[in-house]
C-alpha cells in the first residue's frame, strides 16, 4: 500500500463518523469567526435554542467593515460612519457577548484580518482543522493545518457541533522547484502558478506546496501562496512542516509551551506527506524563471510578466475563452499587444491577507525609501501588532515620507465594503487577491501585484518593474 | 431547508464562464445581518447601469438593457444556464440567497466552484453538472427560443418541453438530504455521542488544541 498524503494524514485524524447520508463529519479544532458571514448563523442558533458546541474553539475580530482611516477609528464602533458597517460590526460585538465567544474588537491592538489575527496568535497550529465564513481561510494552511472558506450554513454548522460534514477531497501536489531570482516574491510564485493552471486548476483538490522554492520561503510567504490557493480553484492549501514552521509558532500567545511544547513538536515533526504517497494530480513550475507577475484581465488566471504585453483575444484557445479575454480587455480597458509596464494608475493598495505582513511592508518601505508617491497608495497593516511591529522600525516614516498613507488595520480597499475603494474606471496595483470586476468598487479596474512591485508602481505612477527599484 | 423534488421552469442563459459570487451578489449589499433582502442586487453591476446602494430600490435604478438576464423573454426564468466554473471566489452564501431569492431553483453548468456547490445544497438551489456538450446544446436551444425545462430530483433528469431528456447524477445521499429538506445540522447532531468520544481521544493526544 502506497504511504499517505500530508492532507490524508490530517483528514484521518479528524473524522468522527460517516453520516448515514455519506457525509464524512469532520472534528474542527479552530473556528474563526468575522462580521460579514456570521450574523445569519448566530440567529439560526438562536432560533434553534442551539448553544455553541465549545466556545474555546471559536475566536472573533471584525475585519471586512471596519474603517481604516485614524480618525474615523480613533472612536471605536461608535465613529462607524457607516450605519450599515455600524449595525454589522456591533451586531458581532453582541454575539460574540451573548455566547461568550473571545473578540477582539475594532480598537483592540490584537484586531485585524481573521487570517493574519490567527496565525498571529498562535490560533493557527500545525495539524489543526480550521475553518472560518471566508473563501482566504486556506492561508493558515502554511502551518500544515487543514484550513477551508465555509459558506455562512457551514459556519453555524461548526458552531452547533464542532464538525463539519464534507466529502474528501483529491490530493494534488504542485513542487515548486529551483530559487526565486532577486525581486520576485512569493506574490509572484503564486500567481505564476495560477496562471499555469488556472482557476479551477485545483478545483476538487486540496493542493500541497511542495519543493525547494517553497521551504526557502519564510512563513509570511507560504501564508501568500496558501491564500492564494483558492484562487486556483482549492479549497485548502498546505505546505509541510518544518524548523521554519516551527520557529514561526513557538512563543505565540496561544500556543504550547514547556512540555507541552516538547509533545507538540514531536507530533508535528509528522505532518508531512509519506515519500511513497500518491497525489491524483501533479504539476512542476521552476521558481528560477518566474518574472514579477501582474494580472491584465479580471480573473487571477489572467496573469504575465511585467515586461510581457497584454494577450490578443484571438490568441485564445476557443471560443469562450477568446469571449472571457475580450470582455476582460474591455473591463480593463487595455489594447491587445500593448506592455504592461508603463500603464498609468490611479491608485495603490498594500494590504489584506495576502500581502499586509511584517515582512510585506518591509519589502514595500525599502522600494518606497526616499522617494516620492505618484499615485495615490493607501498601506494598511493586517493587524494591529503588524502595524506596532512596523512602527518600531520606523516602516510608517518611510512610507509617510513618500507621501503613502499609512492606515488602521483591515481588509479595507481589498474589498472595499469601507470606505476605501476605488471610482469607477480607476486603475489600482493591489497587492490583494481579487482583480474580479467591481472587488475594488464599482468600475474599478485591478492589477494584483507584490508588494515590491506595488511599492515600485506607486513611486512611478505606472506599472513598474520593482527589479529596476532594488 | 427547502427540499426539492421536481419544478418546471424558464430556463435563462449566462454566457460567461469563471461567474463569481462578487458578480452575484457584489459586496457593498453583504452589509445586512438578515438572510433576506438580496435578490434585487443579484448581478447588481451587469443588471443595472447605476451604481446600487443598500435601501435603494429597482425602480430606483436604471436598467441595462444589454445584459441578458433583464430581456423580456427570460423574466421569471427559475433555471439558469451557466459555463465553467460557476460561482468562484468568495465563500459568501449570500450569493445563493441572491439567485434563489430572485428565482431560481436551478443552475446548470459544466462546473461549480466547490464552496458554492456545497452552499447550494445547503439552501435547496440545485447545482446540476452537465457535460460541456449538453450544456452547449442547452445554450443553443435556449437561444433559438422560450426553453421550459423540468428538473426532476427523483429521476434525475431534466426534461424538455419537446421531450428531449438529459440525466445528470446527484450523489445518492445528498440527493436524499435535498428531497426531503433535511436539517443538515440535526443530522450530525445525532452524532453528538461520537463527537464527545472523539474530543476525548483528542484532548489526550493534542492537548494544545483545548487550551483555549
Ligand atoms: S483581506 Fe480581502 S480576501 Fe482577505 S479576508 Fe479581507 S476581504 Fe477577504
Amino acid at each position: 500500500m502506497s504511504g499517505s498524503t500530508l492532507y490524508d494524514k490530517i483528514w484521518d485524524a479528524h473524522v468522527v463518523a460517516e453520516r448515514d447520508d455519506g457525509m464524512t463529519l469532520l472534528y474542527i479544532d479552530r473556528h474563526l469567526l468575522h462580521e460579514v458571514t456570521s450574523p445569519q448563523a448566530f440567529d439560526g442558533l438562536r432560533a434553534a435554542a442551539r448553544p455553541p458546541w465549545r466556545l474555546g474553539a471559536n475566536l472573533a475580530t471584525p475585519d471586512h467593515n471596519v474603517p481604516t482611516s485614524p480618525a474615523e477609528r480613533a472612536a471605536g464602533v461608535a465613529g462607524i460612519a457607516d450605519a450599515t458597517s455600524r449595525l454589522q460590526v456591533q451586531t458581532l460585538d453582541a454575539n460574540c457577548e451573548d455566547f461568550g465567544i473571545e473578540e477582539f474588537a475594532i480598537n483592540d491592538p490584537r484586531q485585524g484580518i481573521v487570517h493574519v489575527v490567527g496565525p498571529e496568535q498562535g490560533a493557527t497550529l500545525p495539524g489543526m482543522t480550521i475553518v472560518c465564513g471566508d473563501s482566504h481561510t486556506s492561508t493558515h494552511g502554511a502551518f500544515a493545518a487543514l484550513a477551508q472558506g465555509i459558506g455562512t450554513s457551514e459556519v453555524e454548522h461548526v458552531l452547533a457541533t464542532q464538525c463539519l460534514a464534507l466529502r474528501k477531497s483529491r490530493n494534488m501536489r504542485i513542487f515548486l522547484d529551483g530559487a526565486l531570482p532577486a525581486g520576485v516574491f512569493s506574490k509572484d510564485l503564486a500567481l505564476a502558478v495560477i496562471g499555469a493552471v488556472g482557476t479551477a486548476g485545483g478545483t476538487g483538490h486540496v493542493i500541497e506546496f511542495a519543493g525547494e522554492a517553497i521551504r526557502a520561503l519564510s512563513m509570511e510567504g507560504r501564508m501568500t501562496v496558501c491564500n492564494l490557493a483558492v484562487e486556483a480553484g482549492a479549497r485548502a492549501g498546505l505546505v509541510a512542516v518544518d524548523d521554519v514552521t516551527l520557529n514561526y509558532v513557538s512563543g505565540r500567545p496561544l500556543a504550547p509551551s514547556g512540555a507541552a511544547w516538547d509533545a507538540a513538536q514531536a507530533s508535528w515533526r509528522g505532518l508531512r506527506s509519506d515519500a511513497d504517497a500518491v497525489f491524483d494530480k501533479e504539476a512542476r513550475l521552476d521558481a528560477d524563471s518566474i518574472a514579477p507577475q501582474v494580472t491584465w484581465g479580471t480573473s487571477p488566471e489572467m496573469v504575465a510578466d511585467i515586461g510581457a504585453t497584454v494577450p490578443n483575444p484571438d490568441d485564445a484557445d476557443g471560443a469562450v475563452r477568446a469571449n472571457a479575454v475580450a470582455a476582460a480587455l474591455q473591463y480593463m480597458d487595455l489594447k491587445a499587444g500593448q506592455r504592461l509596464a508603463g500603464t498609468p494608475i490611479d491608485k495603490v493598495f498594500i494590504g489584506s491577507c495576502t500581502n499586509a505582513r511584517i515582512e510585506d511592508l518591509r519589502v514595500a518601505a525599502a522600494i518606497a525609501r526616499g522617494g516620492r508617491a505618484r499615485a495615490k497608495t493607501l498601506v494598511v497593516p493586517g493587524s494591529g501588532l503588524v502595524k506596532r511591529q512596523a512602527e518600531a522600525e520606523g516602516l510608517h516614516e518611510i512610507f509617510l515620507a513618500a507621501g503613502f498613507e499609512w492606515r488602521e488595520p483591515g481588509c479595507s480597499m481589498c474589498l472595499g465594503m469601507n470606505d476605501d475603494r476605488l471610482q469607477a474606471g480607476e486603475r489600482c496595483a493591489s497587492t490583494s487577491n481579487r482583480n474580479f470586476e467591481g472587488r475594488q468598487g464599482h468600475g474599478g479596474r485591478t492589477h494584483l501585484v507584490s508588494p515590491a512591485t506595488a511599492a515600485a508602481s506607486a513611486l512611478a505612477g505606472c506599472l513598474a518593474d520593482p527589479r529596476e527599484q532594488l | 431547508m427547502e427540499a426539492f423534488v421536481t419544478h418546471r421552469g424558464l430556463a435563462a442563459p449566462l454566457d460567461r464562464a469563471n461567474v463569481d459570487t462578487d458578480q452575484i451578489i457584489p459586496k457593498q449589499f453583504l452589509k445586512a445581518i438578515g438572510r433576506t433582502g438580496f435578490g434585487d442586487n443579484l448581478f447588481d453591476a451587469w443588471r443595472y447601469l447605476d451604481e446600487g446602494a443598500i435601501g435603494k430600490t429597482p425602480n430606483e435604478r436604471e436598467l441595462n438593457p444589454n445584459f441578458v438576464l433583464n430581456a423580456p423573454r427570460y423574466q421569471g426564468a427559475s433555471v439558469l444556464l451557466a459555463r465553467d466554473n460557476f460561482g468562484c471566489g468568495s465563500s459568501r452564501e449570500h450569493a445563493v440567497w441572491a439567485l434563489m431569492e430572485h428565482g431560481f431553483r436551478c443552475v446548470v453548468a459544466p462546473s461549480f466552484a466547490d464552496i458554492f456547490l456545497t452552499n447550494s445544497f445547503n439552501n435547496g438551489l440545485l447545482p446540476i453538472t452537465l457535460p460541456g456538450d449538453m450544456v452547449d446544446d442547452l445554450f443553443a436551444r435556449v437561444a433559438a427560443g422560450e426553453l421550459w425545462l423540468t428538473v426532476d430530483l427523483r429521476a434525475q433528469s431534466i426534461q424538455a418541453d419537446s421531450g428531449e431528456t438529459w440525466a445528470f447524477s446527484i450523489d445518492g445521499q445528498l440527493r436524499q438530504r435535498l428531497l426531503r429538506g433535511l436539517d443538515d445540522i440535526g443530522l450530525t447532531l445525532a452524532h453528538a455521542d461520537a463527537i464527545r468520544a472523539f474530543e476525548r481521544r483528542r484532548r489526550a493526544e493534542a492537548p494544545w488544541v483545548f487550551a483555549t
